[in-house]
């Protein structure tokens, strides 16, 4: 009788076992886990102790002028008329530390306002003002098909055709890559949250908004010295000689969704004629190298928000935090 | 009737105190729920993460809080003893695993605060109070923290399963009166 009771115990144990065993590999999970994606983005060969996405950048430091026009629409204390400081982080896209700045498709603004507090936020901000596509899996799907193949260590251009075919959402990401010119200095972008994120008012309503970092309007166009195609960090170069004479400034300028437009849909643009408004001046003060400046401990999940703000349900959005959550994970544990 | 020997009566010192009772439940299940959830939340892209995540920081801090009281009426309030017949080294086994089980239900929640902390992310708990950041922000440090509450995780996951896989066999298979005294 005693073997019955025996394997009651087993039975319970093993059944929790099993179900412990079942979620850590991945129950009830999509295809696409964090784990996968940036397995996806590093490749076989990782670059050790560098971020898996926007390897290269330097640090950036200054601060937000809010002129307390968006304090109506979030309660944020950043909104408030006031200044909240900054360390931010300047990159281009790919996994490549040492790429060479001015061959890369996307460049970035990432920021990490009021650092420390409780009502801290922080934003990665990019040069397209949408996404390809609209999920994780589809994003998945879009860095499989650029990916070199491993036989020939090239992009294969019919697979990059075959992708976007048979996926019709990333014709405004095409229309916007067609048109769009890289500047001569990263202090003369246009950077996108592209997501959408809400604005939580006083009143207790709920703004679903955009917003970009634009320069302002008196910031010279011209770099300050005429940037030298064969230097790997030609941009970086710029922008800290720009930075030790004046300020780069930017206004932080939000657009207002209509109710007809999906604020969880972030490869489609919204129209020109959204309210939109210029929330304060983003100075930055100093950029240093990363090696030198405070950004390199900062994962800019975007989704650190500040009382005043939270997530649309935006999937890409949502997909954020648990991939940088990974790849910040593992240049933390090579640092060790 | 022998079975009937075996049957002990139950008196108050052979049960644990109200209080352990109500914590040691209350525990065992918060704990297996935030375990679940780091495991899961860990891997997903899906739009539930955010929520887990807030919501597994939150429940931190509550196990945090819990563990700290239950210590306090672990130490004022007598344990039943176990049955005379268990060798010295099983209750020495028995007696270490609580220690150690101690151990992990503080560890876990202090790694991950502090990992928060070197991340510069303070926990925010259910929007009713925030903790402050505990460490200036460092990647080195979040990185040993981190590695310390995944590898944290799966020691309590084992230390729970072999309490579990003890407290049966006491109930079960030998039937004395160890399990009944967290009933």
């Amino acid at each position: 009788m005693s073997v019955f009771r025996y394997a009651a115990v087993v039975l319970a144990v093993g059944s929790l076992a099993g179900v412990i065993y079942a979620v850590a590999s991945g129950a009830g999970q999509s295809s696409v886990t964090a784990q996968r994606f940036v397995n996806l983005q590093e490749g076989a060969k990782p670059h050790e102790g560098f971020r898996r996405a926007h390897a290269k950048g330097f640090c950036v430091a200054g601060e937000f002028l809010s002129n307390g026009k968006l304090a109506p629409y979030s309660t944020a204390q950043v909104f408030q008329p006031g200044k909240t400081g900054f360390v931010g982080r300047m990159s281009i896209a790919g996994t490549n530390p040492t790429a060479p700045d001015l061959r890369s498709p996307v460049r970035s603004l990432a920021l990490n306002l009021g650092q420390g507090d409780a009502d801290g936020w922080r934003t990665a901000m990019n040069t397209p003002p949408v996404m390809a596509v609209g999920t994780p899996e589809a994003f998945y799907e879009q860095l499989s098909a650029l990916a070199p193949d491993p036989a020939t260590g090239q992009r294969n251009p019919e697979r990059i055709q075959a992708f976007f075919a048979s996926h019709p959402e990333t014709q405004a990401f095409l229309a916007w890559q067609k048109s769009y010119v890289p500047t001569q200095s990263l202090a003369t972008e246009r950077y996108h949250s592209i997501n959408a994120f809400y604005l939580l008012g006083p009143k207790g309503q709920r703004q679903a908004v955009r917003w970009a970092a634009e320069p302002a309007p008196d910031t010279p166009a011209q770099p300050l010295t005429a940037l030298n195609p064969d230097d790997p960090d030609a941009l970086q170069a710029e922008f800290l000689a720009r930075v030790k004479q004046a300020p780069a400034v930017f206004d932080l300028i939000f657009t207002l969704a209509d109710p007809t437009d999906n604020e969880n849909d972030p490869t489609v643009p919204w129209p020109e004629s959204r309210p939109t408004v210029v929330a304060g001046q983003l100075l930055i003060r100093a950029a240093q190298p990363e090696t030198k400046g405070q950004c390199k401990d900062i994962n800019f999940d975007p989704l650190v928000l500040p009382t005043g703000m939270a997530a649309t349900d935006d999937p890409i959005l949502r997909a954020r935090s648990a991939a940088y959550a990974e790849s910040y994970r593992r240049r933390a544990r090579e640092s060790l | 009737m022998t079975h009937h020997t075996e049957m002990h009566i139950m008196s108050q010192a052979d049960v644990y105190s109200l209080p352990a009772r109500i914590l040691h439940w209350a525990m065992a299940l918060l704990l297996f729920s935030l375990l679940l959830a780091g495991l899961a939340m860990v891997q997903s892209l899906q739009t539930w993460h955010l929520t887990l995540l807030t919501a597994h920081k939150a429940m931190g801090v509550l196990a945090l809080l819990l563990v700290v009281v239950r210590l306090a009426v672990r130490l004022t309030h007598t344990p039943p003893a176990l049955p005379d017949n268990l060798s010295a080294a099983q209750k020495h086994a028995a007696h270490g695993t609580q220690v150690l089980l101690y151990v992990a239900m503080f560890a876990m929640p202090i790694t991950g605060l502090l990992m928060q902390g070197a991340a510069g992310r303070p926990v925010s708990v259910f929007g009713l109070f925030t903790v402050p950041a505990l460490l200036p922000v460092d990647l080195r440090t979040y990185g040993l923290l981190r590695e310390l509450h995944g590898w944290g995780a799966w020691g309590l996951i084992a230390l729970v399963l072999l309490h579990i896989t003890a407290a049966l066999h006491h109930g079960l298979v030998k039937r004395d009166k160890v399990l009944r005294s967290m009933l």
